[in-house]
């Protein structure tokens, strides 16, 4: 408990641990649509991309944000598209895009600032990174997210399990194929910079794994894994502070734990229902 | 004026053409068999009709003051469903999507509608259970109950029995009929099952590569492709 005191009597600590509950549940929400439609790599490709408009921005001096945010809904939007529609597919556009967009944020790092610190920060994270206004947007954005998604989350629903009839029965599919691109871009961007671009994916990723093997209805798969999200962040930044480890990596590796636990009650529980 | 309205329409994907000058018209109560050999473009037919895909020539017209919002559609399962989680009640539901309008969420009418439709297929007692862990036949009922909720006039079946074993086979064709002779909803169902198809349709699509036929059952019956056809067990 004293830990918990301790933590929130810093100012920075309290930014990073509200913004980081925040990413932690907008990435849950949209983390289950992603995997469920085969989509869980467009989140790493996204971060990569993010990476290189953050050098960019540094480099120009402009706000980070301002840049990374629209450059990633056009990167989301360009590999939906392309894995899609192209000869392409889609694992191997996304892996394109994500050494591509990883060779061109290094090359304008080492041009303007050098390889210092910065990198290390873009690539795993920092909390000291998040300046109070940054913080406040971050906030606001993913507030955002999560109401446009509670809003149509009747028509995600509808898109990620069968996009074909939704559409042949009236539904706008591609709206909604695109909704969720941006929403999914601007949680990378608000979450990449806490948790690096190498591990933010990872967020969106894991929860929605782990949840989806102990639940078998959707909306309760989108409520455990809202909760393993959130739950694994406090112990992640509360590790962190205590061992002054990186708050990224912890949160993925409580995430990983629960992710093992999750499956062997899946397993456990596969077994019983296969001998009942 | 007819429901639905092909007017020399040719099809294909990737600049190859599958199916050419094809003609045919449906009024509303007719229950329509797509029948023919693999490739024929069957699968390709009914995307195009529900706007999935675009003609290649022509374009099909619907009459009747037919909206997309009321058409039904039961596609054929796919991977990505395998291991979906989703209760039967959240798949069946999403059907009433497209008499949302602009309301975000489900009201009352909307989930009275589904218990309806659930009754109807004889799934009510699935309602809670996972989608992935049904029977072939007991998921198919669920992916009709999901079709009925989103239409008010016409249906359209891809293969609807397709891996099912013959008493669900026979209790999926009496719905199909039930919702078609009692409900008069319009029904146009691809199918490689011979005796079902001359046995229930009022008229028949028959496509192979070289040559189209259109008409009533009876024309059919009487046409050398129609002879042919009654001749095989499966198409």
């Amino acid at each position: 408990m004293e830990i918990f005191a301790d933590m929130f009597n810093y100012q920075f600590m309290v930014r990073a641990i509200t913004v980081g509950l925040l990413v932690s549940l907008c990435a849950s929400l949209l983390g289950v649509s992603m995997v469920l439609k085969r989509y869980s790599m467009i989140g790493d490709g996204l971060s990569h991309v993010g990476f290189a408009a953050l050098a960019a921005a540094a480099a120009a001096g402009i706000a980070p944000l301002k840049v990374a945010i629209p450059v990633c809904i056009a990167a989301a939007f360009l590999m939906l598209r392309i894995s899609e529609n192209s000869k392409l597919k889609g694992d191997a556009t996304v892996a394109i895009v994500c050494s591509g967009a990883l060779a061109i944020g290094v090359m304008i790092i080492s041009m303007s600032s050098g390889m210092n610190t910065d990198v290390n920060n873009y690539m795993f994270g920092s909390i000291l990174s998040l300046s109070a206004e940054d913080a406040l947007v971050s906030r606001i954005l993913s507030i955002i997210v999560v109401l446009l998604f509670v809003v149509f989350y009747n028509r995600i629903f509808a898109v990620t399990f069968d996009e074909n009839f939704a559409r042949a029965t009236g539904t706008k599919a591609g709206l909604y194929n695109g909704i969720l691109a941006v929403l999914t871009a601007v949680t990378v961007v608000i979450g990449m910079r806490m948790m690096g671009a190498l591990l933010i994916s990872s967020l969106i990723i894991f929860p929605s794994l782990s949840s989806m093997r102990i639940c078998k209805r959707y909306r309760m798969v989108i409520i455990s894994s809202v909760i393993i999200s959130v739950v694994c962040f406090m112990i992640g930044i509360t590790v962190s502070f205590a061992k002054s480890t990186p708050a990224g990596a912890s949160v993925v590796c409580a995430n990983l734990i629960v992710f093992a636990i999750c499956s062997l009650i899946g397993a456990l529980k596969g077994r019983v229902g296969k001998k009942a | 004026m007819a429901l639905i309205k092909c007017d020399n329409i040719s099809l294909g994907y990737e600049g190859r053409t599958i199916l050419k000058d094809l003609n045919f018209s449906l009024d509303g109560g007719e229950y329509l068999c797509i029948v023919g050999e693999n490739g024929a473009g069957k699968s390709t037919l009914i995307k195009t009709i529900l706007g999935l895909k675009k003609p290649m020539k022509g374009a099909i017209e619907t009459g009747d003051n037919l909206k997309r919002t009321e058409i039904g559609y039961m596609p054929q399962q796919t991977d990505a469903q395998k291991d979906f989680p989703a209760s039967v009640y959240e798949v069946v539901i999403s059907g009433r999507l497209n008499s949302l309008g602009m309301k975000p969420f489900f009201g009352r009418r909307d989930k009275a509608d589904v218990m309806d439709k659930l009754r109807l297929m004889g799934i009510a007692n699935l309602k809670n259970k996972c989608f992935h862990d049904l029977s072939g036949g007991q998921k198919q009922r669920v992916l009709l109950a999901r079709a009925m909720c989103a239409t008010k006039r016409l249906i359209l079946l891809d293969e609807p029995v397709a891996g099912l074993d013959p008493v669900a086979t026979q209790e999926l064709y009496d719905l199909i009929e039930q919702i078609n002779k009692q409900m008069g909803i319009t029904v146009i169902m691809v199918s490689h099952d011979t005796e079902a198809t001359l046995k229930y349709a009022s008229h028949i699509l028959h496509l192979s590569h070289d040559k189209i036929f259109f008409g009533t059952k009876d024309e059919f019956m009487h046409s050398e492709d129609g002879i042919r056809f009654a001749q095989r067990k499966e198409v």
